[in-house]
Parts: C-alpha cells; sequence; structure tokens
C-alpha cells in the first residue's frame, strides 16, 4: 500500500516530530516529558516514514542499524549513573553544570540520562519493528 | 552504614555488557571481555562480602534520597552472599560458555545478555525496595528469555513458551501484590513495610496480600502445582544456559521468599501450614520426576524441582534451626546444581548425547575427569563430609523437634532418589561399557588444549568451592548462624535503613 | 469514578484468565496482555485517586500549596507499562517463530519429542 498524501505529509511530519521529540527529551526535567517519551515520539516518526515508503526505505535514511543505538544509548546513561559516585555521592544523584546556557535551561547529569534512555528507546522500537516487518512467514 | 560502592556488582555487569555490545559480533573479544568482567565482578563480591562481614550490613540511598522516600539498596550478610555466589558461578560459566558454546549463539549476542542476567540478579539480591525488586525481576526474565530462545530450535522454542508465560504470570501477580501493598501502606521499602505491615489491623488483608506473592515467588522457584515449566524447558537450551539458569534462577525465587516472608510477612500458622504442604509435595513430585526421566539434563531439572522442596520445608519451619539448614543448602545448591548442568555440558562434549542410555564409558577414557565428577555427585547426594549433608541434619533434627513427620518422609524420599538417580546415572554413564551399536563422537578429544582446558577448570573450580563448603563447614556454619540471626531479627536491618527513628511510634 | 475503575478491573482480570485457560497462543498471550493491564489500574485504584490536581508545582512557588494526586502510583504504572512492552514485543516475535515452525496456534501441539538436544 502506497499512499501519495501518506509519502508526501510524512516528509513534511519527519522533521516536525524529530523536532518535537528533541523538545520533549529537553523540558523533561522540570514538566512533563523526557528521553522515554521523546524517544518514542521520534521512533513513531520513522515508523511513520516507514508505513509510507516501506521498511527498506526507512533504513536507507537511518543509514546505520538502530541496534547501534542501543549501546551508545546506555553507555551515555550508565556513565551518567555513575559519575557521581567519583565526587563521594549515591549512584543517580544529579550534578548540575553552574551557569545556565541559553535555550535548554540548566545541565546536569539527569539531562545525559535522559538522552541516553532517548536513544535506548529509538533503538530497542525500531529494531523490534524492523525485525517484526522484515520476517518472511 | 553508608557505602555508595555497594552498587559495584551490578555496574561491573552493566559495563562489560555494553563494551560487548560495541563490539558487536567480534566473538573473540567478546569471549575475553566476559571473562575478564566475571573476574573483575568476582573480586568486587569478595570485596563486598568482606566488608559485609566485618562492618555489618550497608546500604545506599540512590539520587541521594532519604530512605522512605527514596530507592535503598541494602547489603547484609545474606544478600552480599548471594552476590558472592552469583559472581562463583557467573565466572564459572563465563569460563565454560567461551568453549561450550557454538559460535553461531554467540553471534546473535550471548554474552551480553548473559551479562544482563547477571546484572539483574545481583540487583535484585542488593534492593531494599519491593517495586524495585519487581524491575530487577524483569530484567532477569528478560534476560532468560533471550538466552533460551538463542538459538532459535524447535524445541526451545517450544519451551521458550511455556516458560514466557509462566514467568510473565509470575511477575503479574507480584505486582498485583506490591500494588495492594502499596494501597495499604503507601510505601514500597522494604524496612519501612515491615514496620507498617507489624501495625497494621486487618491481619486477613495482609494474608491476602502475601498469597499473591508465594504465587508469584512459587511460580519463578518452581514449587508444586506451578513448577511443571521448569522441567519442560530447562532441558532445551545450551548446557552453559542451563547453569546459569539451573543454579541460579530459581534461587533467586527462594531468596526472595525468604526475604519478603522473613521481612514483610512473618509467617503465621496459616503460611507455615501451607509452604509445609508445598514442601512435601514438591520434594516428592519432583523425586517422581527424576526416577523415570533417562536424559541426564531433565532428570537434573526435576532434581532442582526436588531440592527446591527442603528449602521450601525449612523457610516452613521458621526457626533457628531450620532457616539455617535451608540458607546452608541454598548456599550449596547454588554451587553444586550450576556444575551439574556444567557436567552435562562436559558429558554431551565428550559423548555427542545426554541420554543415558547411550551413553558408557566415561570413566575408562577420562578417570581423573570422572573422579573429580563424582565429588560433585556425592556432594549433591549429601555423602557425610561433604556438602550436601550438613544442612539436611539441620532440617532433620528441626523436622522431629517440631513433629513435621510429612516433612521428614519426604527428605528421606528426596534424599534416597536423589542417591538412587546418581548412583543410576554414575553407573550408566562412568562404568558401563559404551553400548553396543551406539558411535561415540567425541568432540572434546581433538580440542586443543587450552580449550580443554577452559572446559574442565570451570567445573574443578566449582568443584573445590564445594569441597570447601563440605569441609569446612564450620566456616559456613558461622555466616550461615549469623544470616540466620539477621533473618529472625530483623530490627538491625530495619535499623541500616531507616535509622533510629523507626523504632520511635 | 472508583466504582468504573474497579468493575473495568474485575473485567480485565476475568478476561485475562479466561484467555489464558484458552489453548490458542495468540490468546494467551492477549490474556497475559489483559491482566497485565488490570494489574496497571489496580496499582492506580489503589494508589488514591485525586481528581484534577497534578503533582507539579507551578513556578511561583517551592513546596505544594494543596492537596495533589500521588504520583508514585504513576511512576510504577509507567515503569510496569514499559516492562510489559519489552515483554509483549519480546512474546510476539517468539510466538510468530513457534507459529512458523509448528505451523499450530494450539498449545498442545508443543511437545515434539527431541531425544538429542544440546
Amino acid at each position: 500500500m502506497r499512499s501519495i498524501i501518506l509519502q508526501t505529509a510524512t516528509r513534511y511530519l519527519l522533521p516536525i516530530l524529530l523536532l518535537f521529540s528533541f523538545f520533549l527529551l529537553l523540558r523533561g526535567h522540570y514538566y512533563p516529558g523526557g528521553g522515554f517519551v521523546g524517544g518514542l515520539v521520534a521512533s513513531i516518526a520513522f515508523v511513520l516514514h516507514s508505513f509510507a515508503n516501506g521498511t527498506e526505505a526507512t533504513m536507507k535514511i537511518l543509514k546505520r542499524k538502530p541496534l547501534s543505538l542501543i549501546p551508545v544509548g546506555l553507555g551515555i546513561s550508565a556513565v551518567s549513573v555513575v559519575l557521581p559516585t567519583f565526587f563521594g555521592l549515591p549512584p543517580m544523584t544529579g550534578l548540575w553544570w553552574e551557569e545556565k546556557v541559553p535555550v535548554i535551561g540548566m545541565i546536569g547529569s539527569a539531562l545525559f540520562f535522559d538522552l541516553g534512555v532517548y536513544l535506548v528507546v529509538i533503538g530497542v522500537v525500531l529494531t523490534i519493528l524492523f525485525t517484526i516487518s522484515l520476517t518472511k512467514d | 552504614m553508608i557505602d555508595n560502592h555497594i552498587l559495584a556488582p551490578v555496574f561491573i555487569h552493566l559495563f562489560t555488557a555494553i563494551i560487548q555490545l560495541i563490539a558487536w559480533r567480534k566473538t573473540v573479544s567478546q569471549r575475553f571481555l566476559s571473562v575478564g568482567g566475571t573476574f573483575i565482578g568476582l573480586l568486587i563480591a569478595i570485596r563486598l562480602f568482606a566488608k559485609v562481614y566485618t562492618e555489618g550490613s550497608l546500604h545506599m540511598n540512590a539520587s541521594n534520597w532519604e530512605a522512605p522516600f527514596g530507592i535503598v539498596f541494602v547489603a547484609d550478610l545474606l544478600s552480599s552472599t548471594m552476590v558472592l555466589l552469583t559472581s562463583i558461578a557467573g565466572f564459572a560459566v563465563s569460563i565454560f560458555s567461551s568453549v561450550g558454546l557454538s559460535r553461531q549463539r554467540m553471534l546473535y549476542g550471548y554474552f551480553p545478555i548473559f551479562h544482563f542476567l547477571l546484572m539483574g540478579l545481583n540487583g535484585a539480591f542488593l534492593t531494599g525496595d519491593i517495586f524495585n525488586l519487581y524491575v530487577w525481576f524483569e530484567v532477569v526474565i528478560i534476560s532468560s528469555f533471550v538466552l533460551m530462545t538463542l538459538g532459535g530450535r524447535k524445541a526451545q522454542l517450544e519451551g521458550a513458551v511455556k516458560y514466557m508465560a509462566m514467568n510473565i504470570l509470575a511477575s503479574t501477580f507480584f505486582l498485583t501484590g506490591i500494588g495492594i501493598l502499596y494501597g495499604i501502606t503507601g510505601s514500597l521499602n522494604m524496612a519501612d513495610l515491615a514496620i507498617k505491615i507489624r501495625n497494621f489491623d486487618n491481619k486477613a488483608l495482609v494474608g491476602i496480600t502475601s498469597i499473591f506473592f508465594i504465587l508469584g515467588f512459587g511460580i519463578k522457584s518452581a514449587v508444586f502445582p506451578l513448577y511443571y515449566w521448569l522441567p519442560s524447558s530447562y532441558h532445551t537450551p545450551p548446557s552453559a544456559v542451563a547453569a546459569t539458569f539451573g543454579g541460579l534462577l530459581t534461587k533467586l525465587g527462594i531468596y526472595a521468599i525468604l526475604r519478603v516472608f522473613s521481612l514483610i510477612f512473618i509467617p503465621d500458622d496459616f503460611t507455615r501450614t501451607l509452604f509445609m504442604v508445598l514442601a512435601v509435595l514438591t520434594v516428592i513430585t519432583g523425586a517422581f520426576g527424576a526416577l523415570i526421566k533417562t536424559n541426564i539434563r531433565r532428570m537434573f531439572s526435576y532434581l532442582i524441582v526436588c531440592h527446591i522442596g527442603f528449602m521450601l520445608g525449612g523457610i516452613a519451619m521458621f526457626t533457628k534451626l531450620a532457616l539455617m539448614g535451608t540458607v546452608f543448602y541454598l548456599i550449596h545448591d547454588i554451587m553444586v546444581k550450576t556444575n551439574m548442568f556444567l557436567i552435562a555440558g562436559f558429558i554431551r562434549m565428550v559423548s555427542g548425547t545426554m541420554d543415558m542410555q547411550k551413553l558408557g564409558g566415561l570413566y575408562k577414557n577420562y578417570p581423573l575427569i570422572s573422579l573429580m565428577i563424582a565429588l560433585v555427585l556425592f556432594s549433591l547426594v549429601g555423602i557425610p563430609p561433604l556438602s550436601g549433608f550438613w544442612p539436611k541434619i539441620y532440617l532433620f533434627q528441626e523436622a522431629f523437634v517440631d513433629k513435621q513427620y510429612f516433612f521428614i518422609a519426604a527428605l528421606i524420599i528426596g534424599s534416597l532418589v536423589t542417591m538412587y538417580v546418581i548412583a543410576k546415572m554414575w553407573a550408566d554413564v562412568f562404568w558401563k561399557d559404551v553400548p553396543e551399536g551406539v558411535a561415540i563422537e567425541d568432540k572434546y578429544k581433538d580440542l586443543p588444549l587450552f580449550k580443554k582446558l577452559l572446559l574442565v577448570v570451570p567445573i574443578l573450580l566449582l568443584c573445590s568451592v564445594t569441597l570447601y563448603i563440605g569441609f569446612n563447614a564450620e566456616n559456613i556454619i558461622i555466616v550461615v548462624d549469623r544470616i540466620t540471626n539477621e533473618l529472625l531479627d530483623t530490627s538491625p536491618y530495619i535499623r541500616n535503613v531507616l535509622g533510629d527513628k523507626a523504632f520511635e511510634q | 469514578m472508583e466504582l468504573l475503575l474497579v468493575l473495568v478491573l474485575g473485567l480485565l482480570y476475568a478476561a485475562g484468565v479466561y484467555l489464558i485457560l484458552r489453548r490458542s497462543m495468540v490468546k494467551l498471550l492477549l490474556g497475559i496482555m489483559l491482566l497485565g493491564n488490570g494489574t496497571n489500574i489496580l496499582i492506580f485504584l489503589l494508589g488514591s485517586i485525586t481528581k484534577g490536581k497534578p503533582p507539579v508545582i507551578d513556578s511561583n512557588h517551592n513546596v505544594f500549596q494543596d492537596i495533589y494526586a500521588d504520583p508514585i502510583p504513576q511512576a510504577l504504572i509507567l515503569t510496569a507499562i514499559v516492562i510489559s512492552f519489552a515483554l509483549t514485543a519480546f512474546a510476539i516475535v517468539l510466538l510468530k517463530r513457534v507459529y512458523a515452525l509448528v505451523d499450530s496456534d494450539d498449545l498442545d501441539d508443543l511437545n515434539t519429542p527431541e531425544e538429542e538436544d544440546i
């Protein structure tokens, strides 16, 4: 099923959804949002693309296998969890940058944890969907 | 006492797994990473155990949130002993699987998942928060699903369906129990729950909630009516995987029962009777199952079920000596059961089959290794100076004092059947000549010496730990004695987590 | 509101148990999912529902000014949903593979005797 309407709409929706997912990721610390939701929205953007253009086309624009996002994301999250122990604090304690960064706001280890979760969620969801849709019966 | 490093046994496996994921499909470096990671994990676990043994229980508030509000991780003597045993078993299995597993399975990511499994086990032992325990359980079962299906043969997938359905069901029961607990107390911290449940008036509701936990943990630890998923799935994955499962996963269920039913729900008469009935039936059904199986690993699967009953019976009596028996048996069982499945893998490597009717002549070909295996088998049976004997004394003695004659009968039947099937296995596999018309394919003989060592050393390592447990039982008993005191009098645990203010009402 | 949730909860549990007791693999999976959702609603219900008071502090204050909904049940449910998402995804792939191999949806057909196992 190839619908020209869906394909055209997806072309514009994909960047907007990705931008929105990034927005959700960044506002997550004080407001509803965060890495998990952001990751889901981002993966939904790619899922939409694969509905419109087929799974092969989506894999082509991703260039790399989504599976490779999982170790990267896990690594970022794990490092941000362990980092406070080197300052004599329990794991997962928030470490905060002193100054505010424009647009993003306060930067702390929690943001990196969320970023890791974001990447892992994209990796896991896309891996699952590609696996299911590419298996032949 | 606060120690911010008690989660190190969890993180070491997490980081090993991440690095292995980055080295995806590079099986040689993954093997080195796995052995190295588990070795460092073993060192960390020894350090944690030594620290807890000398300085008493440790705890850590994740994210620096004070105890009843945040997630707390606790290392008391029971948890750190379990972490130590997990690390020993993990180290041995890791070495064994570097040769004992086909490269095909490693390509699909056996090693990272194996480390996620160890991470989940260590996390489950160290957590002091009931919901966090649920999350670690899920980490463990998701990893075990993947390990179970790795390779994708038909029998494996069929076993995995049963395993998956029962384990998800168990988690649902567990979660339901947690939900009700949260509803009646408003807390998830186990130490806090202990105090709040003790002061809660509606004991009937607490009893019903505890049933959900019995169901959940009962399925996980393979207790009678709920055990049948175990014998129908544990013989399907490769031996290295089955060793991790048989040695550690069901014992996680027993650990959870010990923890939850000593801390939160103090067993009353009803729960104790229920546990006792379940224990007796578990021992007997497991024993009968083991009798009729001719495949080595199917037989071991039933022996797991049978011996879970021993431990559950100890919990059912809930006296000092009985619990000492249970904890000692737990320590002995993890080491021996892991080793049993490694031995099964070795036998398969040597003769290409696991059917006892087609096996034979192992003693003639490999006398030294066979003698070592014999020591492990005798430990499992419980020949006096070896490790299986000591906990059974405690269980027998306490069962007489407590007048649990059915349990005594079950203990005798269970022990006799274990002895019988092991003797049968010894005669069939080791003493008997190879039956006529059966061609044995010895893959082991042609391996280079280094690879041969990698297969035998883990069995030797676990065997020597078992022998240590048997011959230096007095040292183990000191540890077990302290663990039992902590289980029976939980106020040091609660004080460790919540501070002195916990008991001021 | 509580009554409605209790009814939904009972319905989900009943339907879940009924489906689990069927012999079809797909129904087994559906039953497990329904049971999981029932449990989530149970946690939500037992966390005593407070309507229209989200546990978010507005920017003029430092602490809560009013009664607020307990955020912990929602955190628990979110965690449980994430976990069941992973489990369900795995289960679907597994059942699909099993169906392709066994060519049957019946759980009773999952008993291929295999003498030689690794």
